[in-house]
This record gives structure tokens, sequence and C-alpha cells, in this order.
């Protein structure tokens, strides 16, 4: 659905996207994962033709963004970082907008509309001005308007950056609502961990402009060694080495009277564990796709993203 | 059949564009207060002040009746111009980044924004010429065509030049310079507020290369019956500044960066 092939944005001295290739399958969500700066947004501009790259080239549901830039447009539907509606005008008023921009053709404008402000619970508000809007209904708004013209790929660029929790949550669950039941491929960019753990197929984790790891979320987490499972034995000392011919368990480590076994998919095999051994208390503890970006890049995502200075300023310059 | 599509297509941009603005314009208060109390100032203050301590030699009409056509251009010089702040705006909050993400070339969203600007500056015209008609300036309903003829032509050249303008700069604060260096001059030069029969060489160079000088001769010419020019030499040469400033924004718009 979409290709990039050595993808390169340079500004005067920096390299914004070094480099950068690949291959997004029809119906998959991809996550982009990267602190602020790696160079997400720059991927989604040039690939949405808003952005013209140093270097390289891509294609988007077939057509090259470099000959063919306005059916890439047509193709696509993008959520930006900050909402983009105008708020001077009613939810129903933008979307009435872009439709006439997308050419959709006029017998079945209205019903795209309300199908859109159906699928992101707006239509009661419809004829609100959008300035009357919290910040999850902005969102929610973009994400209609990006879905207008029925678009092969959607493009959600920080979709819950500067939400309150529970908004980033109902947020999530429109999105899931949105991947069971439109066909759509999705690319979103994120710099929260859980977001993209929750939301995305594959993950390409993105530092400096390059893409340092690429996969499913499960199997980037288990790149780092699976989970741990944290046993009190009924009897200290009691025999575990029946423990270690099991295939899923990789490692086994006793610590202060606790046993701690590095296995794949906890969830799963704790009842086989507890199997072949008697157990006072079992925890367990999934590695974060944090682990997966600190263990990378040496550096944590949260500490240079999460709630930072430039979040709060986009929201307060917003509003 | 297709071809049909397409142009109802476009038409329909152009349309949806359009009404954005007229939206904008109605629902930002404001902006409509704002835009029509100043021409008022100058055309009841000055026009009332001066009036009674000019005297309009050989031209044996009342000062404010004289700068009438004059004030007209005014308003239209300001909101024109002033409507180019507006592509600011829009950059700032991404309105425009989500209009050029769409399939919608950029020569079509300078049309639908000029349109836009046209329609804002012909409300506030139409509020003056009501006033007009309350102060005593009489006009025939062909004279009415013909005006809003002019006022349609300046406020596309002027629409244009602001557009213009609006794409190259990132900042508001930039565009108040323009106040100084671009409306000030404009409005000042056009010989509003003056005839522009006997001024020295200096400045009647300056207000003839002004385009504003010609829509306030044209307008002087049909609704007062007095001119410095004839009203087809005012009507070409404006035609050919509308060409130009068109041209010159369409180009402005394509070379404009999105992001």
């Amino acid at each position: 659905m979409i290709r990039i092939h050595n993808l390169t944005k340079r500004y005067e001295k920096l390299i914004a996207v070094d480099n950068l290739s690949l291959d997004i399958e029809q119906n998959e969500v991809l996550g982009l994962l990267g602190p602020n700066g790696a160079g997400k947004t720059t991927v989604i501009h040039m690939l949405a033709t808003l952005l013209a790259p140093t270097s390289g080239t891509a294609t988007v549901n077939g057509f090259d963004i470099h000959t063919d830039p306005e059916k890439v447009r047509s193709s696509i539907g993008i959520v930006f970082q900050v909402p983009s509606s105008d708020d001077l005008l009613t939810g129903y008023e933008n979307l009435k907008l872009h439709t006439l921009l997308y050419g959709v053709a006029p017998e079945i404008r209205e019903k795209r509309i309300s199908d859109a402000l159906d699928l992101v619970g707006l239509t009661d508000r419809k004829n609100d001005q959008v300035k009357k809007y919290s910040g999850g209904m902005r969102r929610r708004l973009e994400i209609a308007r990006g879905l207008i013209h029925n678009p092969q790929v959607l493009f959600l660029d920080e979709p819950t950056l500067g939400l309150d929790p529970s908004s980033r949550e109902t947020m999530w669950e429109y999105i899931k609502n949105l991947v069971r039941k439109e066909k759509l491929t999705i690319i979103l960019t994120t710099h929260y961990m859980e977001e993209a753990d929750t939301l995305c197929n594959r993950i390409a984790i993105i530092d400096k402009g390059k893409i340092i790891a690429l996969d499913t979320p499960k199997k980037l987490k288990s790149m780092i060694g699976g989970d741990v499972v944290k046993l009190k034995l009924k009897t200290e000392g009691a025999n575990i080495d029946n423990l270690n011919a099991l295939p899923f368990v990789k490692k086994i480590d006793c610590v202060e009277g606790y046993v701690l076994l590095n296995v794949d998919d906890a969830k799963k095999n704790i009842p086989e564990i507890l199997k072949h051994v008697e157990a006072e208390s079992v925890e367990s503890s999934s590695p974060t796709l944090n682990d997966v970006f600190l263990t990378l890049t040496g550096r944590s995502i949260k500490e240079q993203a999460e709630g930072g200075f430039m979040e709060r300023y986009v929201q307060y310059d917003k509003h | 059949m297709s071809n049909m599509i397409n142009t109802r297509i476009y038409f329909d941009k152009i349309y949806a564009l359009w009404l954005r603005e007229v939206k904008v314009f109605f629902r930002e208060k404001s902006r409509l207060v704002a835009s029509t109390f100043t021409p008022l100032l100058w055309l009841f203050v000055i026009g009332t002040g001066f009036g009674t301590s000019a005297s309009i030699a050989s031209h044996s009409i009342d000062y404010q009746k004289f700068i009438f056509p004059g004030i007209i251009c005014m308003s239209v010089v300001f909101s024109s111009v002033f409507f180019g702040s507006y592509v600011i705006w829009d950059r700032k909050f991404d309105f425009l980044k989500s209009v050029m993400v769409a399939p919608v070339s950029r020569s079509t969203i300078f049309t639908g924004k000029t349109f836009g600007g046209m329609t804002n500056s012909l409300i506030q015209v139409g509020i003056l010429l009501v006033v007009g008609i309350i102060i005593g300036v009489q006009f025939s309903p062909f004279a009415l065509i013909q005006t809003i003829v002019i006022v349609l032509l300046l406020s596309f050249a002027l629409t244009s030049l602001g557009l213009t303008l609006g794409s190259y700069m990132t900042s508001l604060e930039g565009f108040q310079m323009i106040v100084s260096f671009v409306v000030f001059p404009l409005f000042f030069l056009s010989g509003a507020l003056f005839p522009i029969d006997r001024l020295p060489q200096w400045l009647s160079i300056l207000t003839m290369i002004d385009p504003v000088t010609y829509s306030v001769d044209a307008l002087r010419n049909i609704i007062l019956g007095m001119g410095s020019h004839s009203l087809d030499l005012d009507l070409i040469i404006l035609l050919l500044y509308t060409c130009a400033l068109g041209t010159l924004g369409t180009y402005s718009f394509k070379r404009m960066k999105a992001v």
C-alpha cells in the first residue's frame, strides 16, 4: 500500500529523515514510535506531499509522491498533530467543506457526513461551532474529516497528544472501532508506548530519522528477553530442575528466596509452570516498548517526551 | 460527461472555499464592525472637518461628497489587503494545511480565497453606499452597477496583493508593517482625499503608479460626474493591474510552503 524508498529530508545542518525505507501492507496499522524530533511527522508530511523530500521516493496507494501528488492526496486522509478544523464553523460545516474539496459526489455527501459523525460520536454536537468542542472532540472531528472521502490510507499524527488520560482512552476506542469497521491502512505516529502497543500491528521504532527496529509489538518486546515470572515456592529449596526442560523457559535465577524465570508469554504459560512446581505466590511482569527503546538507544523515550514543555505549549497555544 | 463532472467538482471547490470565508466574516463580528467603522469615521470626521476649511477649487462640490468615492476605495484597500493576513492565521491554526493536503490545486485555493475577500469588500461597500444615499449622494441604477464593477476589480487586485504578502509572511506582527508600507501609501497617494490635477510633479508620479488612483477616479467619474482621466482609461489601467496582481498571487500560492 505504501512503499518508501531511501526517503531523506535534510535541513541545512540537520538530517530529519535519514535514508528511510519501509513497506506498509494493506489493512495494516503501522506505528512510528519515537521521541519528539525523531522525524516521524516529517515522514508523514512527505508521504502526504506537503513537504518535498531532499532525496528518495515513495508511492502511496500505487501513486508516486513526486509525479502524482493530487492522486496521492485523494487517496489519503490525515489527522494532524494540532487540530486543523476551522473553529468558527460547526462540525458539520467543516465536514461539508471537505466533502466539496475532495469532490465527494453530491448524492452521497450527506450520508458520508452523517456516517463519519456517527463513527466518532459527534452527531448530537454537529451544529455547534468547533470552538465549543473539548480537545478530545476536536480530535475526533479531525478523524471524521480524515475519513470523509473514504481514503485508502489514514495518517494519524500523534492523535492523542495533549489529551487527558480518559479522553486518550476514549480516542483509542474510536480508533480500534475504525480499524474493525473500515478497510483502512493506518499509519500512526506517537511517542506514547502504550498507544503504539494497543493500536498497532507493527511498530517501526524511529530515532534520529532512522528506523532502528521494525516488528510486531510482541516480538519487539520479546527482543529483550520475554516476560519475567517471579515465584515463591511452598517449600524452599524444592527441586526445580524440571522447569529447565520447558521450552518457553529461557533462564532461571534464584534470588532472595524467589525463583525468577525468564519466559516467553507469561500469561499463557504460568499455568504450565504451576503444573511443575508448587508455589505460594506468582507474579509476572512484561517488558514495555520503553524498555525496547532503552535497550536500542540507551535513552528512554519517556524522559524526553512525557508532559514535555512543547506538549504543554502546543495545548496552551491552541486554546 | 466526465468533463462535466470535473467542471462541477472544480466549481464546488471554489464555492466551498468562498463560502467558508464569507461565513467566517459574518461570524467574526469584530471584523465586520471594525472594518465598517473606520471608513465612516473618515467620511464624517475628515469629511466634515476639512469640509469647513478646504475648498475644492473649481469643483463646486461639498468636500464630504467629494471624498465619498475615495472612502469607498479606502474601505476596499483596507479590507482587501488585510484579508491577506487571514492566510497567516489559517497557517497558524493549521487550517491551511488541511486544505493543502486535499486534492485542490493552489490556484483553486487562491481563487476561492480571492472571491471570499472580494465578497467581504463588496458587503462593506454596500453599507457605505447606503450611508452615501443618506448623506445625499445620488446615483442611477446604472451608476450603481458600474460602481460594483470597479469595486470588484479593485478588490480583486488588492486581495491578490494581500494574499501574495500573506503567503510570504509567517508572523502577524510582520503583517502590521504592511499597514505602514502598503496600505497607507496606497490610500494616501490615490487622491482619495484631494484632487490630483494640480499636484507637484514628484507626487503626481507617485499617484500615477498607484492602482487605487484609477479606481478613485473611475468612481468620481461614475458617481460625481467629474474625473481627471476618462473612465475608459481608468478601466483599462485597473484591468491591467488586476491581471498582473492576480498572476502574481497565483504564482505566490504555488510556491508557498505547506509546512
